[in-house]
């Protein structure tokens, strides 16, 4: 199958790879919108292509995280062995709950993908002697990225290495949603029966895009906790796996790209209403949630992307 | 001994206290197979509305309780109206992102109302204190709570099985197209079913002030704990939800008294236990 690559595509990365001249204060800022839209992205693997309704997301970007920070913790600081690291377990252990998920309805997934995620979130505040418990995991300490490259203050080591680490993903993640087992998620989530029906082995496909979107999770993770060299209890809470969910459908879910717009948009409306006032900020997230939904959930991605097909198809 | 009596009546008390926040989402929940993740923000509104009339107009206590009850009807009554109406028949997705919408907006306004901090409640000299029985100090409140739950879940399950209204919320439920060519009028009901299942869960964010705590993250923090007793109980009956929250109940003081430093782990391992093992429910529907 042929990739076509649009222009708009080319425009959306040249822009974020001019970040340095075009926001050079702000790059340790638009690192954390890069994570998050990464986040957002494997969140989109799952429920925008597979259909999966997850609120427990943040447990592999915990995962993750805290894979990274304890390896750089206890002297394994060089990031990029430690990212895959990182991805490996996060993918592990989304591959190791995957047959809980992806069986069972819509309803018992929800419940099931939030009680893992409340427990693994109970299980790192126990383990305070490993994870740090509610202080947060102190002493990550990274090496410089490929031996030349030292982490500096305003953030320019760690945009770069993001952006390249994004990009490489995305790109894999782009690959995957356009090959037949990306089309075959599409069929189980428009009707898991007839796949079944026509000998796709719907579980099976299921759970390996959920072990792999668990370990684009997982990476996402290790980026924050390499490029802040902290991890906080707040990498696993539900509140990660709720705005993550608002993110994607604010951007639009199911388009790949949605995640990044949606997160962009999140926080930097997160970063301008709550220094107003957090309430402010939290009444407009509920508001803006249920307006969107009652629009019928497009996203800002959707919307266009309706706009410009009904164009299109106009004689 | 006389702390294992004092841990299960402690426990009862919480397990009927859950019992009644949670009972109306699982009619929704459970039989409109409607995700309402705001079903605390209804129990939140009941317990602020008690709260603030105990404390700015000197409403004595058993007097808040049914104004707890009707406000909180009355906000599921015009929400249901104006929103979740329109949400029945989409996908379990939207629903989600509706409610969670939903929470989002009643912490701010609790946040902007009342501020963030956790509300006092005095209760009446007369349900305070504690009795001492066969050498066991029963708290007078937890006996008041168990007495209330008790009493509401029997004339529930009277009002479900033996009036006409009732039965024509379990045709309802069972085959809304059917019920309706019989001539129930299915939105009427739903709607009524949904305002009590919203009042019963003001009326216990009301009683639950003194047990629960209240403070405007209080739809968040519980839940789960609600989710916990629709998914185990089942959709059965009254008595699943019932036998779950009491469960539920005896389960997390047990654990907090006997187990502290594990808390809440325990309790969540048995949630995704229980519902790999039954994802029906422990009291399966016929």
């Amino acid at each position: 199958m042929r990739l076509r690559t649009g222009w708009l595509e080319v425009l959306f990365w040249s822009v974020l790879a001019a970040g340095y001249v075009l926001w050079p204060s702000q790059l340790p800022f638009a690192s954390q919108v890069l994570i998050a839209g990464l986040f957002a992205l494997s969140y989109d693997l799952i429920l925008g292509y597979a259909g999966i309704l997850s609120l427990g997301h943040a447990a592999y970007f915990g995962v993750g995280a805290y894979a990274a920070g304890l390896l750089a913790a206890h002297g394994w600081g060089e990031p990029i062995s430690g990212l895959v690291a990182a991805g490996l377990v996060a993918g592990l252990a989304g591959l190791v709950t995957s047959p809980l998920v992806v069986r069972g309805t819509d309803l018992t997934r929800l419940m099931i993908t939030t009680g893992l995620g409340l427990l693994l979130f109970e299980l790192a505040n126990r383990l305070g002697a490993i994870t740090g418990g509610v202080d947060g995991l102190q002493g990550v300490e990274m090496q410089p990225l490929l031996g030349a490259w030292r982490f500096d203050i305003y953030g320019r080591t760690a945009y770069g290495y993001v952006l390249a680490v994004v990009f490489v993903l995305f790109l894999a993640a782009r690959r995957l949603v356009r090959s037949p087992f990306g089309l075959s998620l599409r069929g189980i989530r428009g009707n898991p029966g007839r796949m079944r029906a026509i000998g796709c082995r719907v579980d099976l496909h299921l759970a390996a895009v959920y072990a792999f979107a668990a370990a684009y999770a997982g990476v996402a993770g290790a980026l924050l906790s390499q490029t802040t060299q902290f991890v906080g209890l707040d990498v696993l809470s539900f509140s990660r796996s709720a705005e993550l969910l608002v993110m994607l459908i604010v951007g639009g879910a199911g388009l790949l790209y949605g995640g990044f717009v949606g997160a962009a948009v999140f926080m930097i409306a997160h970063h301008y209403l709550s220094s107003l006032d957090p309430v402010y900020w939290q009444f407009w997230l509920g508001a803006g949630l249920v307006i969107i939904v009652l629009l019928g959930r497009d996203g800002i991605l959707g919307f266009f992307h309706r706009r410009r097909s009904s164009a299109a198809s106009a004689p | 001994m006389a702390s294992l009596l004092g841990v299960l009546f402690d426990g009862l008390a919480y397990g009927m206290l859950l019992f009644l926040v949670s009972v109306g989402l699982s009619v929704t929940l459970g039989l409109m197979n409607f995700v309402n993740l705001a079903h605390g923000a209804f129990a939140m509104l009941g317990g602020y509305v008690c709260v603030v009339l105990m404390q700015r107009w000197g409403v004595p206590f058993l007097m808040a309780l049914p104004a707890a009850f009707v406000a909180s009807a009355a906000a599921g009554l015009i929400l249901e109206r104006v929103l979740y109406r329109r949400f029945y028949r989409r996908s379990h997705l939207d629903q989600v992102l509706v409610t969670i919408g939903l929470v989002f907006m009643a912490i701010a306004v609790a946040t902007w109302m009342f501020g963030p901090q956790q509300q006092p409640l005095r209760l009446p000299g007369a349900l305070s204190g504690q009795w001492t029985l066969l050498g066991v100090d029963l708290n007078v409140y937890r006996c008041f709570l168990l007495v209330v739950g008790a009493l509401l879940a029997w004339t529930l399950t009277l009002v479900l099985e033996r009036t006409r209204f009732g039965a024509a919320v379990r045709a309802a439920v069972d085959d809304a197209r059917v019920a309706e060519a019989l001539g129930v009028r299915v939105t009427l009901v739903f709607q009524l079913t949904f305002a009590v299942g919203c009042g019963l869960a003001g009326l216990g964010g009301a009683l639950g002030v003194e047990v629960l705590g209240l403070d405007p993250t209080f739809p968040l923090k519980y839940i789960v704990y609600f989710l916990l007793v629709v998914a185990v109980g089942g959709t059965g009956s009254l008595k699943g939800p019932l036998f779950a929250a009491l469960l539920l109940g005896v389960a997390d003081v047990a654990g907090k008294y006997y187990l502290p430093q594990v808390g809440a782990f325990i309790l969540y391992a048995i949630m995704v236990l229980l519902l790999i093992v039954r994802p029906q429910g422990l009291v399966a529907r016929a």
